[in-house]
């Protein structure tokens, strides 16, 4: 079931399109901010606010990188694998990454702190190689700062 | 040397802000289109500037603003494509960072042009500082009178809605753009029709790249010949060039249109690091023909770097050097595009992930000679007139040159059966 503060959100931006189908991306976007990622149950729920099939919501949810079907973890790590980061080295970095939370892609670890995803090009190219954790940007990142970019995420 | 669109913006690339931009001139464009001119003169002005889209495809921006019927009744909508998400590029990043108010005032200007009376600034999730600062510009703006109701005391109005993404190259090319918009899948539409007459929701649609709407003010304030006179060649205007890669100084710079690779290469982003060597480009994007050593004078505007066989593309380039894999290189490219194929029309869908596994099999040193004939016979398939949209025929523009260029790279990793390069 859709929170009271979800509906609220998802209401207002009904206000704003023409067409209930138009919200489907933002109601996504709303309950999975509050749930970090878009369950089975939340697509039946915003398919039914919308006027939607499920199967059409799913469509949608499934399409774009940045709305998870699965659960994630508190943070996310989006390692930027693009081509300036391949230039600069992001291979070693996700081989750190990798030794130091114990996880490979798409994995998140044991206390729900941590998911490492790949991710295409952060738009940051003079400084790869790039990351990011929720809304921070890390650029021109080196092994040696990556415990303590962790750390600062509990 | 004039920098039109970057020189209000401090080194440390920190916002300008409505009352700061305001104190160089900003808004003075808006004032004069809304007091001077009709809609169609200030369409007529972006075409005689022969201003030519900067966000890849180079079209003249006035001629496509021209195509939008002026005597319908119903919404008309003006879109900003700032959803940057081509490899190598970071141009817009800066200036929706950096000057806000210019890009709105851009696209106010360009929405009385077609006489659209709603705008959407299509960011891409990535850009959460740039986000925050559009947010802020947005509603500075409506308080001063540029958005809303009866801008400047006129009988012209225009909302504004910033909308982020979640994620998906597919999203900038424009038809893709709108279906996202909609709530949909960012699936290419047919054209024709064209936006211009049936975009978003059905209704007449502008869609134009960050970089080209900055222009607008510009334009309208010192008109096409000074335009025309800022750049070095017949593409007027300036570019926002980028260089990444092993450089000693990557960046991104404004310059004349048509400044020469090399000087991008060597005076700007300061030459090769030290102990490696140029070995070939990707002059506009991950979707642009390699360029190399041969091509170093080629002047950097669309149909100087047409004339050698690429793409002028986002004018973002990426280096190779000699220490790093071509073929690896270019699995990296096809590993991207594979992944952010919307999967809608087969030869991308099924041809891109082909591309990706032999390339993958060539690097680990499983490749054969029938590999590379295999991967010529792609660049001809997923070629321009056999895909729905640029996605694949853009792919197969760095494979296509790397066949050519680095072919005796291709070779060697078949002859020894592993990638010579020690970097992995």
């Amino acid at each position: 079931m859709l929170s009271a503060i979800e509906i609220e959100q998802i209401t207002h931006e009904l206000q704003q399109v023409p067409v209930k189908k138009a919200a489907c991306i933002e109601a996504l976007k709303i309950v999975q901010q509050q749930r970090r990622w878009i369950s089975d149950e939340s697509v039946a729920d915003i398919a039914a606010m919308l006027d939607m099939s499920t199967a059409e919501v799913d469509s949608v949810a499934t399409f774009y990188n940045l709305i998870f079907r699965q659960p994630v973890g508190r943070h996310v790590i989006l390692l930027c694998d693009s081509i300036s980061c391949y230039v600069m080295g992001y291979t070693k970095i996700k081989q750190a990454l990798v030794e130091l939370l114990h996880i490979g892609y798409g994995q998140t670890t044991p206390d729900d702190r941590f998911t490492l995803l790949p991710n295409a090009c952060l738009g940051t190219c003079d400084h790869a190689p790039a990351l990011m954790i929720g809304n921070d940007l890390y650029r021109d990142i080196a092994i040696a700062d990556l415990p303590q970019i962790l750390d600062q995420y509990l | 040397m004039e920098r039109p669109l970057t020189q209000h913006i401090p080194p440390s690339g920190a916002a300008l802000h409505l009352k700061e931009y305001e104190a160089v001139g900003g808004y003075s464009a808006l004032r004069k289109v809304l007091q001077e001119l009709t809609p169609k003169e200030v369409t007529e002005k972006v075409k005689d500037a022969n201003l030519k889209g900067r966000g890849g495809a180079g079209f003249s921006t006035g001629m496509k603003w021209s195509f939008v019927p002026m005597n319908v009744t119903g919404p008309k909508y003006l879109i900003a494509n700032a959803d940057e998400m081509e490899p190598g590029t970071f141009k817009d990043r800066w200036l929706l960072q950096g000057n806000p108010h210019q890009l709105l005032e851009g696209m106010i200007i360009a929405a009385y042009a077609i006489q659209a009376t709603q705008a959407f600034v299509f960011m891409r999730w990535a850009y959460k500082e740039a986000a925050q600062i559009m947010t802020r510009a947005i509603a500075d703006a409506y308080a001063a009178g540029y958005l809303g109701k009866n801008i400047l005391g006129k009988d012209f109005q225009l909302d504004m809605q910033l909308h982020t993404g979640v994620g998906r190259y597919m999203c900038g090319e424009e038809t893709a753009l709108l279906n996202s918009l909609e709530g949909k899948r960012a699936t290419p539409r047919a054209k024709p029709p064209f936006p211009q007459v049936s975009g978003l929701f059905g209704k007449p649609t502008i869609v134009n790249n960050v970089e080209t709407l900055s222009y607008i003010p510009h334009i309208m304030n010192n008109g096409g010949d000074w335009f025309k006179s800022l750049s070095y060649t017949a593409d007027g205007g300036t570019k926002i060039y980028g260089v990444s890669g092993k450089v000693n100084k990557p960046g991104a710079w404004e310059l004349p249109m048509g400044v020469t690779m090399r000087e991008l290469l060597e005076e700007h982003a300061g030459g090769m690091k030290a102990g490696l060597r140029f070995r070939g480009v990707l002059p506009g994007g991950a979707s642009t023909d390699f360029l190399t050593d041969a091509h170093l004078d080629v002047k950097m505007d669309f149909a100087g770097v047409a004339a050698a066989g690429s793409r002028l593309g986002t004018g973002t380039m990426v280096v190779l050097d000699d220490k790093t894999c071509p073929v690896g290189f270019v699995h990296n490219l096809e590993h991207f595009f594979a992944q952010e194929s919307c999967g809608f029309c087969t030869p991308c869908r099924e041809g891109l992930p082909w591309t990706e596994k032999i390339l993958l099999a060539l690097e680990q040193g499983n490749g054969t000679y029938a590999d590379l004939e295999q991967l010529e016979i792609h660049t001809q398939l997923l070629g321009p007139g056999n895909t729905f949209c640029a996605l694949a025929p853009g792919a197969m523009e760095p494979l296509q040159s790397a066949l050519k260029y680095f072919r005796e790279d291709f070779e060697q990793h078949i002859k020894d059966k592993k990638c010579p390069y020690a970097h992995h």
